[in-house]
Order: structure tokens, then C-alpha cells, then sequence
């Protein structure tokens, strides 16, 4: 029995490595008519594929975007496209990578999809986006200048901007002292030993260390990664951790005190506790843009290009940016008194003194008072030949391995603690002196009845 | 045997086998061809060579789960004894109590002790003045580890030691022993075979574990499990599958061990 089951499995095995074998040849066929659908009768549908509470999606209270498109296109632009409806088909991405994978593999063809400034270069370099000139999109105008010709896209031929943020510190204004503030230097600061968060991933929390000595983030050069390493192995002592998300519950259960972060998830966090505060590093940070894209394989990229410049509108942008709560690109809404209103009420309210002055900046401010290359003046000087260089660029192959190699270093070094060496070698001692007990008993038992059988 | 009824066996065993290999026996080729293959599929030894510089983590990740293990046996045994003393009817109860936890996921479990733990949480907010610092020791993340393996240690214990034949106790109280004698002569090895599985069933998933880690961890240090998802993560997919493989053959090695302690007349209750 058990030599057929064998045999069973292994002829099992065989087959579904063919099926697989033939499954992966055929990948280059068609894959028309596989689950999604993209048309049916007279309906288009649009697969739009955003980031994870990145749309205004009628909740609380706000504009449905994609329903009020819909609404929108079939009511007005029907008859331009031969009289088809399109209904909006929305998911969600965690992260630039899973959405690559997902596009790179070709399952579904999104008509949108919203990557950030370095995964646009990449993209770009092969060949996986729609090419098109955006600046004759009617609302394109509205996009304001800095954000025009972008490093990742400098013909404006890919990419509308939708978002844009700045890294800075968050920190907390009851334990931290006025003092120690304005640098990066506050995340080394040993006063504050265990109550300060660091990026668990390398390519940001190398970064904070690169600002800090002022080392090119998107360099290629070795040696300064090995130094950004070095720098965060001198300030593993200090953390309290390492941390992905969590740092919305630390930061608001004031658990910890300091974190590097991004100044729109600065807003949300301040709503829910309101002894934290944020400033922007003197030495530099990063800042990214969030752009709509529309990836090669769409079916409807006419319609896509309907759907980004519906976005910009200033209903839609406006309540966009007012659900999202990141700095918008959109002159429509940077000069909109609603939202102006409505940020300084909702997520921070500024504060002024007896002559009307402001103290302390509200929402509104901490976005778009200070422009990035307003705060990365002095990072910009340093590296005086290079097009935004605190902006994150895709990374050699060569600098990814370097990288994860490093961060494993960092991850291991310092790590073990000499009681668990003690009790972990001590619990095995045991075990193996009872093992061996239990074998001395056992000889001496069966030496015990042999005699007594040869009796 | 009868030919009509291996046939039907077959049938019956067809869709379990269908499942192990498409879910078991399948994907342990692919880590296997990852593991010796380079990023361009050919054949490569780099993957396993490169892996001495993972020992600390190795080290650190038994060692931990060997600590957790050792934990779980100190309380789950008497628990397990206490259980299969009770009367019948408490018996029930109490097992159903002892799965509780069960019922809620592993992840949700691990995610809460974090927020009843950290610093700014309900214990050491009420108690500490928010001073205590938990998260992010290692002695957290054993916590971690027996409190949500325990019952995997508990169970198969509670099994042996109720299925031991009430005539023993009885045996063993008529040539004198007490309590303690007969616990420490009779039922202790009697329920030898229940020890093992349950050993084996918390210390298997603390060593691989990666979610507990992290999130009591506070990152600040790695186990073997943490290490596999990043390399997956990061697309290094012939490391992370190298290292998976050194990974299981060392559960194999120390399983095959453990085997040998094992009573040969329960037989294969492991591997």
C-alpha cells in the first residue's frame, strides 16, 4: 500500500509539473476573456488601481469619486464614445512593489494606476506605460509648475501628479525639549533613549542617515551605503524599534516620542493626539510624488485620460485631498478657501497670539508653506549637477544586494542577550541528562530481568 | 485485500493525495529547485554557501524557541495532568476554555498583546506611569510564544495521559506509591509519546515563526522567520528559498532525533 501511494504522489507530481510546464508556455498567448471583464454590451469598464484610503470614496460623508464619474461620463461624454457607459472597477495596492508585480505579470489590465516618482522612472525605462501627451489634457493647466517635467518623466509624456509628500520628524512636544530640534541629529539624540521609532525598511531608514551626513540618497557609490549603515548600528541602542505601520499607534498611544514620517500621516495622527508636532530636518529630506498613470496594456485609454482629467477638477481634487489629507499639486485646490477651512478645522488648527500673528501652523500651512526645494536647499547644494536628488531613484542591482546584505548587518548586529545563551544551553543540558537518565534506567532494568530469565 | 476494496480506497484517499501534492509535495520542489538554482535558473551552490553569515539568527531563533518550548512544558504539563484529573463534565469545560484563544486568530492574539504591552498601553499606563518597557525584549517575545502555542502543548498531552488505563493509577497505588511516585513512575512515562508530539507541535512554529517577532519585537532583532520574508519581499527569491530549505532539514534532523525518544510501540505519531 504504502509503495503505490508513493508511486501515486510521484505520477501526480509528474503531471502537475506538465500542466504547469505547458500553462507557462502558453502564457504568451492570449489571456483575453480571463476574469475581468472589460466590456459587456454597451458598459466599459474602467479598472483603476490605487493605493489602499488614497480616493475620496464617500465615506463619512464625502464625494463618491468614481461613482460621480460615472455619473459624470455617462451623462455628458456617452454620446463621444458612441453612447457606452463605464462603470469604475476599484482596487487597492499596499505598496509600489506589489503593484509592479501585479502589472508586470499581466493578469488584469488596469486602465489608472497611481505609483510614486521612482517607480514611474522604472516603469517607464520598460516600456509598461501608455505615452500620450498629457499637457493637452484640458485641466491639465492647473497642475502648478513645479511639478511639470518632472526627474521620472521630464517630457510630461507618462504622468499627471496627484499627491506629493515631505518626510520630517514627528515628535512629541511633552517629552521632547525646543532645543534638541531642527535636525536630523534628534533621532541620535541619547536624551531620548527608547523613545524613538526608526524605519523597518532599508531604503528609508537608510535615508534619514544619508540626509544626516549628508550623503547622496540615490548614490552608487558603496562606501556611502556602508557608512548610512554604520550610522544606524550607532543608533540601534537608542531605538525603541523598528516599525512599519505601528507607528500610528505608538506615536498616538505615546508610546514612543520620536519618528521620522510623512507630514500628511503627521495630520492624521495630530487629530487623534494633540501633543505631537512636526518640522522638516534642516539638513534635507525626501519627497515624493504619486502620479496617474495608464499602463500600456489598458483597453481603454481614451477613457482613462477622460477619468484623469476628472480628477482634476476641483470638486474632485478638493475632496480628494481633503480625504487623504497629502499636499495636492493642484493650484485649484492650494487656492480653494474650503479647503483651506477645512484643513485648519479638521486635521490642525493653527494657533496665533494677541496680535494675530500665527504660532503655531495649522494643516494647511505645514503642507504648502514650505516648498520642497524650499526645505531642501541646503541637501540641493550638495549635490549642485543632479535634477531633484532627494528624491528616491530605482537602485542598481548591484545596490540592492549591497543594501540587503547591510541591513542584515544592522538587523544582527548587537541582537542576543547572554541570559538566553545561559537558560537556552542549560534547558538542553537538562534534556540531555534526563535522555541519558532515562537510557541508564532502561539498560539497567532489561540487565536486571535477563538475569532473572536466566535464573 | 481485496481488489475492490483498494480501489476504493484509492477513491477514497484521491482528493487528500490530490491536495498534498498540489499544496505540499509541489511546493516543496520549487523551494528545493530555488534553493540550488541562481536568478538566471541555472544550477548554483552561492545560495547555501552564503548562509553562515545567517547563523546568529539560527542561533538566536532556536534559542528562543527553545526557552518557549521548555515554558510551555513546565505549565502545560501539570495543566494537561490537572485537566484529565477533573471529572468528566469539568473536563469538557475546561478544554473548550483552554481553545478559547483559538478561536480568535493567531495574528489578531499577537497584535493585542502588543497594544495591551507597549508602553503606552492599559498595563503600563494603570500600573507603570507608562515606564514598563516590553516591547521590543526578547523575553516578550518568548511570552509571545507560549501564549499562543501553549495549547498546542497542553492537547496531545491531555490525550495521552486520559487514555492511560485507570488500572495503572490503581496498580501503582497498591504497591505503594503515592501521588508523586506514581506521577514520576508511571504516568510521566506512559505519556511520553503525548510529550514528544507536543513538543514538537509548539517548537516547530516558534522556530519559524515570523509575525510574533515583529510584532513584539519591535524589529529591533531577527528570527529565521523574519529573515525568509524580507528575502522574499525584497524578490531575493533563491536565498529566502535556501534558506527555508536549511531550515527544514534541520526540524527534520532534530524531529528524527526526538523520534528515537519516542515509545516504538505508539509509532509514527511524528514525521
Amino acid at each position: 500500500m504504502r509503495k503505490r501511494l508513493f508511486r501515486m504522489i510521484l505520477v501526480l507530481t509528474v503531471a502537475l509539473l506538465s500542466i504547469l510546464a505547458l500553462a507557462s508556455c502558453s502564457e504568451g498567448g492570449t489571456e483575453e476573456g480571463e476574469t475581468p471583464v472589460y466590456r459587456d454590451g454597451d458598459t466599459v469598464y474602467l479598472n483603476v488601481y490605487n493605493w489602499g484610503e488614497y480616493i475620496s470614496d464617500g465615506g463619512e460623508g464625502s464625494l463618491d469619486t468614481n461613482r460621480e464619474f460615472e455619473e459624470y461620463f455617462n451623462t455628458y461624454l456617452s454620446a463621444k464614445y458612441g453612447g457606452v457607459k463605464v462603470r469604475v472597477q476599484y482596487s487597492t495596492y499596499p505598496t509600489n512593489e506589489d503593484m509592479y508585480a501585479k502589472l508586470k505579470n499581466g493578469m488584469v489590465a488596469y486602465d489608472i494606476v497611481i505609483p510614486s516618482d521612482y517607480m514611474i522612472e522604472k516603469m517607464i525605462e520598460e516600456d509598461m506605460l501608455y505615452s500620450f501627451d498629457v499637457t493637452s489634457l484640458e485641466n491639465y493647466k492647473y497642475i502648478t509648475d513645479i511639478f511639470r517635467s518632472p526627474y521620472y518623466d521630464p517630457d510630461n509624456r507618462y504622468s499627471v501628479p496627484y499627491t506629493y509628500g515631505m518626510l520630517g520628524i514627528i515628535y512629541n512636544r511633552t517629552v521632547v525639549d525646543e532645543s534638541d530640534l531642527g535636525s536630523w541629529e534628534l533621532l541620535w539624540n541619547e536624551k531620548y533613549d527608547g523613545d524613538i521609532l526608526q524605519f523597518n525598511n532599508p531604503r528609508d531608514a537608510s535615508a534619514t542617515a544619508m540626509y544626516y551626513l549628508g550623503i547622496d540618497v540615490n548614490s552608487r557609490n558603496p562606501e556611502d551605503w556602508i557608512r548610512a549603515i554604520d550610522k544606524l548600528k550607532e543608533q540601534k541602542s537608542l531605538l525603541q524599534g523598528y516599525v512599519n505601520d505601528e507607528i500610528f499607534n505608538k506615536m498616538t498611544t505615546e508610546s514612543a516620542a520620536i519618528a521620522p514620517y510623512f507630514v500628511g500621516d503627521f495630520l492624521t495622527m495630530v487629530s487623534e493626539e494633540e501633543n505631537l508636532d512636526f518640522f522638516y530636518p534642516k539638513e534635507g529630506v525626501n519627497y515624493f510624488v504619486d502620479a496617474m498613470c495608464i499602463p500600456k496594456a489598458s483597453k481603454n485609454p481614451e477613457i482613462a485620460k477622460e477619468y484623469i482629467n476628472f480628477m482634476l477638477t476641483e470638486e474632485v481634487a478638493v475632496a480628494n485631498a481633503e480625504y487623504i489629507g497629502y499636499a495636492s499639486p493642484n493650484s485649484l485646490v492650494i487656492n480653494s478657501d474650503e479647503y483651506r477651512e477645512y484643513m485648519n478645522t479638521e486635521y490642525l488648527a493653527p494657533t496665533y497670539d494677541d496680535e494675530g500673528n500665527m504660532i503655531t501652523l495649522g494643516a494647511y500651512e505645514l503642507l504648502y508653506d514650505r516648498k520642497p526645494e524650499e526645505v531642501n536647499a541646503a541637501y540641493n547644494a550638495l549635490f549642485p549637477d543632479k535634477q531633484s536628488p532627494a528624491c528616491y531613484r530605482s537602485y542598481t542591482p548591484e545596490i540592492q544586494i549591497l543594501l540587503n546584505d547591510l541591513w542584515e548587518e544592522l538587523k544582527i548586529y548587537d541582537s542576543t542577550e547572554t541570559w538566553i545563551h545561559v537558560s537556552s544551553a542549560s534547558i538542553v543540558a537538562v534534556v540531555l541528562g534526563f535522555a541519558a537518565y532515562s537510557i541508564y534506567i532502561k539498560k539497567k532494568r532489561s540487565k536486571h530481568y535477563r538475569k532473572k530469565k536466566t535464573k | 485485500m481485496k481488489k475492490k476494496n483498494s480501489i476504493m480506497r484509492s477513491i477514497a484517499a484521491a482528493p487528500h493525495i490530490f491536495w498534498a501534492v498540489l499544496f505540499i509535495v509541489l511546493p516543496l520542489i520549487i523551494v528545493v529547485y530555488y534553493a540550488f538554482t541562481d536568478e538566471s535558473g541555472a544550477f548554483a551552490l552561492e545560495n547555501i554557501a552564503s548562509l553562515p553569515k545567517y547563523a546568529p539568527i539560527f542561533g538566536l531563533s532556536i534559542e528562543l524557541s527553545v526557552i518557549a518550548t521548555a515554558i510551555c512544558l513546565l505549565i502545560g504539563y501539570p495543566l494537561a495532568y490537572v485537566i484529565s484529573k477533573a471529572k468528566p463534565e469539568h473536563q469538557k469545560i475546561l478544554v473548550m476554555l483552554l481553545m478559547l484563544p483559538m478561536w480568535t486568530n493567531l495574528l489578531i492574539r499577537t497584535y493585542s498583546i502588543m497594544a495591551i504591552l507597549d508602553n503606552g498601553g492599559i498595563v503600563s499606563t494603570l500600573f507603570f506611569d507608562k515606564s514598563l518597557r516590553l516591547i521590543g525584549t526578547k523575553g516578550i517575545v518568548i511570552f509571545g510564544m507560549v501564549y499562543d502555542f501553549l495549547p498546542y502543548m497542553v492537547l496531545p498531552i491531555y490525550t495521552c495521559i486520559s487514555k492511560i488505563d485507570k488500572r495503572m493509577w490503581e496498580a501503582a497505588a497498591d504497591l505503594g506509591c503515592n501521588t508523586f511516585m506514581t506521577l514520576w513512575k508511571v504516568i510521566l512515562p506512559l505519556s511520553r509519546s503525548g510529550i514528544i508530539s507536543g513538543v514538537t507541535m509548539v517548537l516547530v512554529p516558534s522556530i519559524s515563526t515570523f509575525y510574533i517577532s515583529q510584532k513584539l519585537g519591535g524589529g529591533t532583532f531577527e528570527l529565521i522567520g523574519d529573515t525568509i520574508e524580507r528575502q522574499f519581499i525584497s524578490g531575493t527569491l533563491n536565498t529566502g528559498a535556501a534558506i527555508s530549505f536549511v531550515m527544514m532539514l534541520l526540524i527534520l534532523l532534530s524531529l528524527t532525533v526526538m523520534n528515537k525518544f519516542a515509545d516504538p510501540d505508539d509509532g509514527g505519531i511524528i514525521v
